[in-house]
């Protein structure tokens, strides 16, 4: 078809049409609700982690540490926000993608115009923190649109987990079911098998706010890089750098980096502890895998009491900087706490003895079944040794003091028999005191017994404690698992005495109401309506409520010289020593956190303030 | 006098571009030329080399998504299509069918965007202003349909391994339809305007000849093909996303001349118009992303792969090779405009007159950022 010459002239009719084009700036567009504009950061949110400048294919991010701003590393926030060139920024919006916290998104602005190209470079805030430069819609001009000049609630590209760069769910781990795993001690946790520890390890995005987080500062992220690329082994020794009890630490750690993940804002956080576990349980011989050896004698000795979690390590460290160590524990087995404490359907003896047995296997010393101050006098350690390091936890449980309370069983006498002694007796309808994970644990292992001496009848455990559900000291995976077994809980009452029926046998525990549990300071002083009461009915009452420490051991003359804490704590200075010079001291009597790992930071420092001493004097 | 200095002084070269008024793009041609008559035509690319490929081997595989798209400005949905085919291919990664349902809209949304752009370059350089601005006018409409559903107008930065990487806003179906609706009620005026005038078929009728012998030898692709009456089309030979999905013509011409080269682009805008209604009616509701490995730690096990997809100008291949890292080992384009401007434009221009060399060029769609990458 050729067409005609006159078909053009049909155009001629567009003359008299309204014009298309918007005369800008009088006829503004407005950009697409999804537009990709300049960034916004929610401060208040941002976490500091650094994925956006880790992931932005034009290096256009780099993190800017801000003085005024707090780095709170057990909370997994750094001082540092990211700041953009937007020279080289693409609007890609990949760290929008991959921001955990959701804290950057991109809003619909994208004009600036300036002489100076430094205004370019520049770190993004939104209208939560800057209300001089987020201005209202009244307020705002187009013809001053700059990156200063901005407008308010115009979010565009926005963070969106369902399309998010990282996985936010984690893998979820095998367990024993709690109708099932209530009959026996079986371990609850089945643990991961190596594809779903692979995958896993594949969600970590490597920022290291855990790392910040963890008391004794493990490489997490390396040792879980070395999970995913399938080396065990490397894996294995980057953890044991820093914590030579893998196999007990992978099970009961107070996972104070998972607390910290960037993922776990939003989603659930890399399961940090279990993928410890999943190492420590893959590799069967400890010794093989590490090939470690430790240094030449150095001719010094140094003695460690308490073969706990701290003492451990403390042993574990000096040894290999080549020094004699030996570890005095009044228990048949290492492990400390560890070996008394948790029940054996969370720790298993195998898996204590697995880290013990490899800290031997250097040539550490283990004195077991030696109470201090019985079978060997302190005073005697202390002349024979050249440094001291006092491991020696909390011990003691405490007790309510509520009359009869000389009937109620104390928390750690029963654990401890249960788990190295013999199974205890165990009534039908037991009552715990407590809220902490200590009296979970109580209860849990209480129940598990009832099930086993009373099969098929109608047992009952319940806990009351002073606090209620929102201020409970237990952790909330563990008040859900407790639950989950079926055993009661009384929150928010406080015990006043336990009630004897005419045989002296306990009948059940009369409480009342607790009206508060600190004081103003935060400080521990319940108060109770003394009106309100409840009678729990029971023939068995555990106390759960907590523990001291038990210096007896230690001389009169010199525990005087031994300086204590407001908060009644030892006091030690940035090398572990006390004020004792030869004596050292970390763990549940020196911090405040009273757990495994924080005890093992204590021992890293300890036994470098040790070596400090040693060297120093010596050579 | 003998016969060679004669010959000459008559012969002149003539640089045609990238300073100048008929070229669209940084692209040069160098023209040895007999008074009107070309003797000869030497294509220079180089203006925009930007090293890509290079680029590509030392980005993240996720890295890289935002990288691709610029290789082509006017169409960059292919290139991104192209990428996330040979990832999900080399890394086994499946596509939710919704993912690959909006996939096919997009490409198609851009095909009629990208032609709509060829022919505001073509009919501005035949001198037909007016369809030039509708032209520009309604590619805007669709760039706007592309803001409103990616975030972004040119650079779309949206499929991406694994799917898509949002799924349609609230209402966008209807705005998708209505658009097209309004472009579509403009075709009457586009045919009086310019295909039917007398004037464009007297400008582009017979100028750039090539048979279909020729095209296949030469590597010709795309509608410079099917220009010759050969029905090839990637969408039909090798179907990706979800063109098996829906029935479609591959409107063909028989002379392989710019005249049915443009004509061809005509019936394929209206024939993918068609087409985006028939995939919007055929889509189902679901996810359209399945998520990739973490980005830090992701690595593509070892092997290579070429895939093609049929963008607005011809056959595009990818051929990627992984050695088993977190980036690609080497990756390789083969694009239309490659072929198209290297070897079939040279080849055309000799003999042709010096005022139909943009009128060629632009017939055989020669976008320059994809000749250089």
């Amino acid at each position: 078809m050729k067409g005609s010459i006159l078909n053009p002239f049909k155009a001629i009719r567009f003359l008299w049409k309204k014009p298309k084009t918007l005369r800008y700036p009088f006829e503004p567009k407005e950009p697409a609700l999804r537009y990709r504009g300049f960034h916004l950061n929610d401060w208040g949110k941002c976490t500091g982690c650094g994925n956006c400048d880790d992931i932005c294919p034009n290096e256009a991010i780099t993190m800017e540490v801000i003085s005024e701003l707090e780095s709170k590393p057990e909370k997994g926030v750094k001082n540092e926000r990211p700041k953009f060139d937007y020279g080289r920024c693409c609007f890609c919006g990949l760290c929008v993608d991959i921001c955990p916290p959701g804290s950057l998104r991109l809003s619909r602005d994208y004009f600036h115009i300036h002489f100076d190209t430094n205004t370019f470079v520049f770190l993004p805030k939104d209208e939560k923190t800057d209300k001089e430069h987020f201005l209202s819609k009244e307020k705002y001009s187009i013809f001053k649109a700059s990156l200063e000049h901005r407008r308010r609630d115009y979010e565009g590209f926005t963070s969106d987990l369902k399309y998010s760069l990282f996985q936010p769910e984690r893998e979820p781990m095998p367990q024993v079911k709690p109708e099932e795993r209530i009959l026996s001690f079986v371990e609850q946790v089945i643990g991961y098998s190596k594809e779903e520890a692979k995958k896993e390890a594949s969600r970590c995005l490597e920022c290291k706010l855990c790392e910040e987080a963890c008391p004794a500062h493990l490489k997490i992220s390396d040792y879980i890089r070395a999970i995913y690329e399938d080396k065990q082994e490397e894996s294995l020794k980057k953890i044991f750098e820093d914590n030579p009890i893998p196999s007990i630490c992978g099970r009961i750690c107070m996972k104070h980096c998972e607390a910290a993940c960037s993922l776990s804002i939003r989603g659930e956080a890399v399961a940090i502890r279990w993928l410890k576990r999943f190492v420590a349980d893959s590799i069967k011989d400890y010794k093989k895998a590490l090939e470690l050896k430790p240094a030449k004698l150095t001719g010094k000795k140094v003695a460690v009491i308490g073969a706990g979690p701290g003492g451990l390590s403390v042993a574990y460290f000096l040894r290999l900087k080549g020094y004699e160590v030996t570890l005095f524990d009044s228990l048949p087995g290492g492990g400390g706490m560890m070996r008394i404490g948790p029940p054996l359907y969370r720790l298993p003896i195998e898996a204590i003895d697995k880290d013990v047995n490899y800290i031997a296997s250097l040539g550490v010393e283990f004195r077991f079944n030696t109470t201090v101050g019985k079978d060997i006098l302190f005073e005697d350690i202390l002349k024979q040794y050249d440094a001291v390091y006092l491991g020696i936890g909390t011990t003691v449980s405490r007790s309510t003091k509520v009359k009869n309370s000389d009937k109620c069983l104390l928390a750690l006498s029963f654990l401890k028999e249960n788990k190295i002694g013999k199974d205890v007796k165990v009534g039908k309808e037991i009552i715990v005191i407590g809220g902490g994970n200590v009296a979970m644990d109580v209860a849990r292992e209480a129940l598990r017994l009832q099930h086993m001496q009373y099969p098929d009848q109608k047992v009952v455990t319940k806990t009351v404690s002073l606090e209620d559900w929102d201020i409970m000291p237990a952790t909330k995976e563990e008040i859900e698992d407790t639950k989950a077994e079926g055993i009661q809980f009384n929150p928010g009452w406080g015990p006043k005495e336990a009630v004897l029926d005419e045989k002296v046998n306990i009948k059940g525990l009369q409480c009342v109401k607790v009206k508060s549990v600190f004081d103003e300071q935060r400080r521990f002083s319940p108060t109770f309506y003394e009106d309100k009461e409840i009678f729990l009915e029971g023939d068995m009452i555990i106390e759960a409520i907590g523990q001291g420490s038990d210096f007896s051991f230690i001389p009169e003359e010199l525990f005087r010289k031994l300086e204590f804490t407001e908060r009644r704590k030892a006091k030690v200075d940035e090398n572990g020593q006390t004020s004792i010079p030869k004596i050292f001291a970390g763990g549940d009597i020196v911090n405040l956190n009273l757990d495994a790992v924080t005890a093992i930071a204590d021992a890293k420092i300890a036994a470098e303030g040790i070596d400090k001493m040693l060297l120093m004097r010596y050579r | 006098m003998n016969k060679d200095t004669i010959t000459s002084t008559r012969e002149l070269e003539l640089y045609f571009g990238p300073q100048h008024l008929g070229m669209v793009g940084n692209f040069s041609i160098t023209l040895k030329v007999e008074g009107d008559r070309i003797l000869e035509a030497t294509s220079n690319p180089g203006y925009l080399h930007r090293g890509f490929e290079k680029l590509m081997e030392y980005r993240t595989w996720i890295q890289n998504f935002p990288l691709v798209c610029r290789m082509n400005v006017v169409e960059p949905d292919s290139m991104e299509m192209a990428y996330a085919m040979a990832v999900e291919k080399l890394a086994g990664i499946e596509v939710p069918e919704r993912a690959n349902y909006i996939r096919s809209i997009c490409l198609e949304l851009a095909r009629v965007g990208s032609h709509l752009f060829g022919l505001w370059a073509y009919s501005n350089l035949l001198g037909f202003d007016t369809v030039a601005q509708w032209a520009m006018y309604h590619r805007d409409l669709i760039l706007d349909l592309f803001e409103e559903l990616t975030g972004a107008r040119v650079y779309h930065i949206y499929i991406w391994p694994g799917g898509v990487r949002r799924d349609f806003p609230n209402g966008f179906k209807d705005k998708i339809v209505n658009t097209l609706h309004s472009i579509g009620s403009c075709v009457p005026d586009y045919d009086s305007v310019f295909f039917n005038n007398r004037i464009f078929y007297e400008r582009a009728k017979g100028i750039g000849k090539i048979t279909q012998e020729e095209a296949k030898k030469w590597g010709a692709a795309g509608q410079v093909l099917r220009a010759t009456g050969e029905k090839f089309d990637i969408r039909k030979v090798e179907p990706y996303a979800a063109y098996n999905k829906v029935d479609f013509e591959i409107p063909t011409r028989e002379d392989g001349d710019a005249y049915s080269r443009i004509w061809v682009v005509r019936d394929e805008m209206i024939e993918s118009v068609h087409m985006i209604f028939k995939l919007l009616d055929k889509m189902s509701e679901g996810e359209v992303y399945n998520r990739v490995p973490n980005p830090f730690k992701w690595k593509i096990s070892k092997g290579e792969t070429y895939v093609r997809v049929e963008s607005s100008r011809g056959e595009l291949g990818l051929y990627m090779v992984s050695d088993g890292g977190d980036k690609p080992y080497r990756v390789h384009f083969r694009t239309p405009s490659y072929t198209h401007g290297l070897i079939i434009l040279e080849k055309l221009l000799k003999g042709a007159s010096i005022a139909d060399v943009g009128n060629i060029m632009i017939s055989l769609y020669v976008v320059a950022p994809e000749i250089d990458r």
